[in-house]
């Protein structure tokens, strides 16, 4: 296997506190290529704090450490802020969860694609316009030229999302991270998001790293799974072999699925052990 | 801590706890415990603020300045010494100087401790229940009632207060009395609509509907269920409220509309140290710094509350 | 699967109408708040005096004058026809006359109101000016030496009478230094040189290319306007630091630095524009602010403004004019809470569509 896309060997998120230090990410280890791997976490698993974590995107106060953080070659960690920026949105990409709050309220739509494009590329406004709108209709908006003048509250939230892909994809990005892109949206409309961006990571053959809580979801859009637990990866496992789980959390969350025709009663509830989190 | 451990904690069904333990048990065995339970933590975040403690020493020092003004003054606060004394500079024998009717400035100042406090309460009082109570009424009634109360809210917070003070000061006639009306009457709306908010959160809550279905009158639903939850909002607004009313009322008595002479009310020693103020500025400095003093100290206690009791705006 | 149509919000033409809608329900609100300052000066004026006909004209004025003024306002009709006469009045300008000036109190306010705007508008610009880039950067460094300095002048600004700084800053920046010129708005030389036009002493003097009258004014006009301006900043760059802790903690930050965007542009460009729409509310309200302060400010700097005329009222007790200077100060209040009000639904585009 050639040079990994990303390469991240034991990587901690603390995060000092005035009752002491909390550790978010307790030495995760991965390697990607241009694959899609999910990462699954109940809230508080640190899967979200690991997604920012390579972005650079972590609060001020946190402390990242590794001993290996390395996106095609480069590591993240030696590299000055300015060129961690010029990565971000040029090379790594995110999609956040819910587009209600994640798109600049009184920037309209269009204008925040374009943003992205014109920080990355010198081009003209007019290009930046065209490629803006081809991008609109990449993620199958079917009226781009009216979308791009309206403002984030005109728009649905499926709208709304497919707006937040747009904006991160213009630049065309290697690595994409969607940290639960599709949990704020109605069911319905969740698949269409997940076909749009399945697309997408196909087309450009970017890696996708998918951080969500729904195992079921995850195992059946990515090639492998990584499940978290209190900041630690318990289980590493190919999305198909999901049923052969080792580890008693993840057939614990397993087990939490209601199944058509099982017994519900009593309900499953996840029985925590202490050695888990050590 | 430690010095508590002689003293018995109250019983407890499951063994010995401290005091501390008792206090922020998860499991209070009464309301009782849980409401104690809850100042505790609340007093720990505030006492953890530096700046809200020292807004809380300032207050007290000023309650206990005016309980204790009679023997804590070493002169007469309107009588001065004509003769020997006008003008003088600070000095050992008057540690912030004379004024022009050879009256002690430190014994005025003191004396003056007990206006502010009488103003600033008198207000309170008469301000924050009829906010409560038109915001209260507003928030549970609404339709035409709540559009009615709402609409007189904002015509009266629409209005320049000092202004509308000084006028119902010049018709009422000067006095520190009427400044206190006058002040009252232009600062409840705020408390009005803070409550009125309140109200609207809880108005529909499941436990409300629960004692709305065992009878209760809306009367009783206002007064022992609603109001007591709009409590700690209003007393933390009418505490950072307080810096402005003794402003205020600071004010009215430089103008000569509060307190009448020979009060020693703060303002108006400003404004009869004013003719002074360029050989004798201290005259006019000293009450100044008391008034600035004061109102920080309200101020500091007032975000000191604010952040213990509303964790949510802390630090903004 | 593409279709994706499924914008919320109405047609243009709906809007345009939603829009008509809003902007009368806001002019009804305006007209009753007016109504309201009315009735609450009417009461002042007329009922609660013992004898309101004396609080006009005066404890000294000949019975004959009383009965006169008595029978002219209409005093021995019901309140309600009064009431009616007053709103009259007042909408016509008309607030009666001054027993000091013996002007219409009318004439009086166009004259002074103007030294009164220029002191406001200037303090509230420095505030402005000078507040917000200082409540951004405490915002952006929070707990840095600069969030300190801002925390400080705030808990200073909002706890020190106006007053009490003003006198000492005349007593060592004019008494002492003599930095700058003293009380009142232009040396009393230049009163025989000097011809005011618009009444903004500032604009007189450029109009008429008189710059040492020029310079002298402004000499006169810097404490004050810094004052003021003082207590502007301090109001307005604490509340930019609150709005911008909020903006700041808001995902579509993070959304901004994953697109790669430089924390200059995020600060100024998506931040501070956010942060912007509930900024010109404080701005208004500042302004106004400084407007009802000035009762007290002019008197210390013996300004002849609005304030100084209502507080010299208020010492003769000419209640005229007292209430004259209260309904003009209210509605211009009213004025900038419409203006402001327009301007957030400007800035903001989630108010735009309603």
């Amino acid at each position: 296997m050639s040079a990994p896309l990303l390469d991240v060997q034991n990587l901690a998120v603390r995060f000092p506190t005035r009752t002491g230090t909390v550790e978010a990410v307790r030495g995760v280890s991965f390697t990607l290529g241009r694959e899609r791997l999910g990462i699954v976490g109940e809230s508080g698993s640190g899967k979200s704090q690991t997604g920012r974590a390579i972005l650079g995107l972590t609060a001020p106060s946190a402390q990242v450490t590794a001993d290996r953080l390395r996106f095609d070659g480069q590591d993240l960690l030696t590299i000055s802020n300015a060129e961690r920026r010029r990565l971000r949105g040029k090379r790594i990409a995110m999609v956040l969860q819910d587009p209600k709050y994640s798109l600049d309220p009184v920037m309209s739509i269009g204008r925040q694609i374009v943003e992205t494009l014109r920080t990355h590329e010198r081009v003209s406004r007019s290009e930046a316009r065209k490629r803006a709108l081809a991008m609109l209709e990449a993620v199958q908006i079917r009226d781009p030229e009216r979308v791009f003048d309206l403002y984030p509250h005109e728009v649905s939230g499926g709208m709304g999302q497919r707006a937040m892909i747009a904006m991160m994809l213009i630049a065309g990005p290697e690595l994409l991270i969607a940290d639960e892109p599709t949990s704020a949206l109605d069911v319905t409309v969740q698949l269409e998001i997940l076909a749009i961006l399945d697309s997408l990571v196909r087309d450009k053959g970017m890696g996708l790293i998918f951080v969500s809580h729904d195992l079921r979801l995850v195992s059946s859009f990515c090639d492998r799974v990584l499940v978290m637990y209190a900041g630690r990866v318990v289980e590493e496992l190919a999305a198909k072999d999901l049923s052969q789980a080792q580890h008693p959390y993840t057939q614990g969350l397993l087990n939490c699925m209601p199944k058509i025709g099982a017994s519900r009663h009593p309900l499953p509830v996840l029985e925590r052990q202490a050695e888990w989190a050590r | 801590m430690s010095v508590m451990g002689n003293t018995t904690p109250p019983p407890m069904a499951e063994g010995k706890l401290s005091r501390r333990e008792w206090l922020l048990s998860d499991r209070p065995a009464s309301r009782t415990q849980a409401k104690l339970g809850r100042a505790y933590v609340s007093w720990r975040r505030f006492a953890e603020n530096r700046l809200a403690l020292i807004g809380l020493i300032i207050i007290l020092a000023l309650v206990l300045v005016a309980i204790f003004a009679d023997l804590l003054a070493p002169y007469s606060p309107t009588i001065g010494d004509l003769a020997n004394a006008r003008l003088l500079a600070p000095a050992w024998d008057h540690w912030l100087g004379t004024d022009d009717q050879g009256r002690d400035i430190l014994s005025r100042l003191i004396y003056g401790s007990r206006l502010t406090l009488y103003v600033v309460v008198l207000v309170a009082v008469i301000a924050a229940p009829i906010g409560l109570l038109v915001g209260t009424v507003s928030g549970y009634a609404g339709g035409w009632v709540d559009a009615v109360l709402m609409r007189i809210t904002d015509i009266f917070l629409a209005f320049p207060k000092l202004v509308l003070a000084l006028a119902l000061v010049a018709a009422l006639g000067p006095g520190i009395e009427n400044a206190v009306i006058a002040i009252a009457i232009t600062s409840w709306p705020p408390y009005a609509r803070i409550a009125r908010a309140e109200t609207m959160q809880v108005r529909n809550s499941d436990y409300i509907s629960a004692v709305r279905l065992m009878g209760a009158s809306p009367i009783r639903i206002v007064l022992r269920h609603i109001m007591p939850l709009c409590m700690s909002s209003l007393i933390v607004r009418v505490t950072l409220d307080m810096a402005g009313i003794i402003l205020t009322a600071a004010g009215l008595g430089f103008l000569g509309l509060g307190a009448q002479p020979p009060l020693p009310e703060w303002g108006a020693m400003i404004a009869s140290g004013r003719r002074f103020i360029l050989d004798q500025w201290w005259v006019a400095a000293a009450p100044g710094v008391a008034i600035l003093l004061v109102s920080l100290g309200f101020n500091l206690l007032g975000d000191g509350l604010r952040d213990a009791l509303d964790p949510r705006s802390a630090g903004q | 699967m593409s279709v994706a149509s499924d914008t919320q919000p109405a047609p243009r033409g709906r809007r345009a109408r939603s829009l008509v809608k809003s902007l009368l329900s806001f002019l009804v609100v305006v007209v009753v708040t007016y109504l309201g300052l009315l009735a609450v000066t009417f009461f002042i004026g007329r009922v609660i005096p013992v004898d309101p006909v004396l609080a006009i004209v005066g404890d000294r004025a000949p019975a004959n004058v009383v009965e006169r003024t008595r029978e002219e306002l209409g005093f021995n009709e019901p309140l309600t026809t009064q009431f009616v006469i007053y709103v009259q009045k007042a909408l016509s300008g008309d607030f009666g006359r001054s027993v000091l000036t013996t002007n219409p109190v009318m004439t009086d306010i166009k004259r002074v109101f103007p030294a009164t705007i220029e002191l406001a508008t200037l303090g509230t610009i420095l505030g402005a000016v000078l507040g917000i880039p200082l409540g951004v950067l405490a915002a952006v460094r929070r707990g840095g030496w600069l969030d300190q300095i801002v925390r400080i002048i705030g808990l200073v600004g909002y706890s020190v009478p106006i007053f009490w700084l003003g006198l000492l800053a005349l007593l060592v920046f004019y008494a002492r230094l003599q930095w700058v010129g003293g009380p009142g708005r232009i040396d009393v030389v230049y009163e025989y040189t000097f011809t005011p036009i618009t009444g903004f002493y500032l604009l007189d003097a450029i109009i008429q290319r008189d710059w040492s009258a020029f310079n002298n004014i402004l000499s006169h006009l810097a404490l004050p306007s810094l004052l003021l301006g003082y207590f502007s900043l301090a109001y307005i760059s604490r509340m930019t630091r609150s709005f911008m802790l909020n903006e700041l903690s808001q995902e579509y930050i993070v959304a901004a630095r994953a697109k790669g965007l430089s924390e200059r542009r995020i600060v100024w460009r998506h931040a501070l524009r956010n942060a912007a729409v509930p900024l010109v509310t404080v701005i208004a309200l500042s302004y106004a602010g400084l407007l009802e302060g000035s009762v007290l400010t002019e008197t210390v700097f013996a300004w002849p403004g609005l304030g100084l005329y209502i507080t010299n009222s208020l010492q003769n007790a000419d209640m005229n004019a007292v209430l004259g200077g209260t309904i003009v100060i209210g509605s211009v209040f009213i004025a900038i809470n419409l203006l402001s009000d327009l301007l957030y639904r400007l800035l903001d585009p989630r108010t735009r569509a309603r």
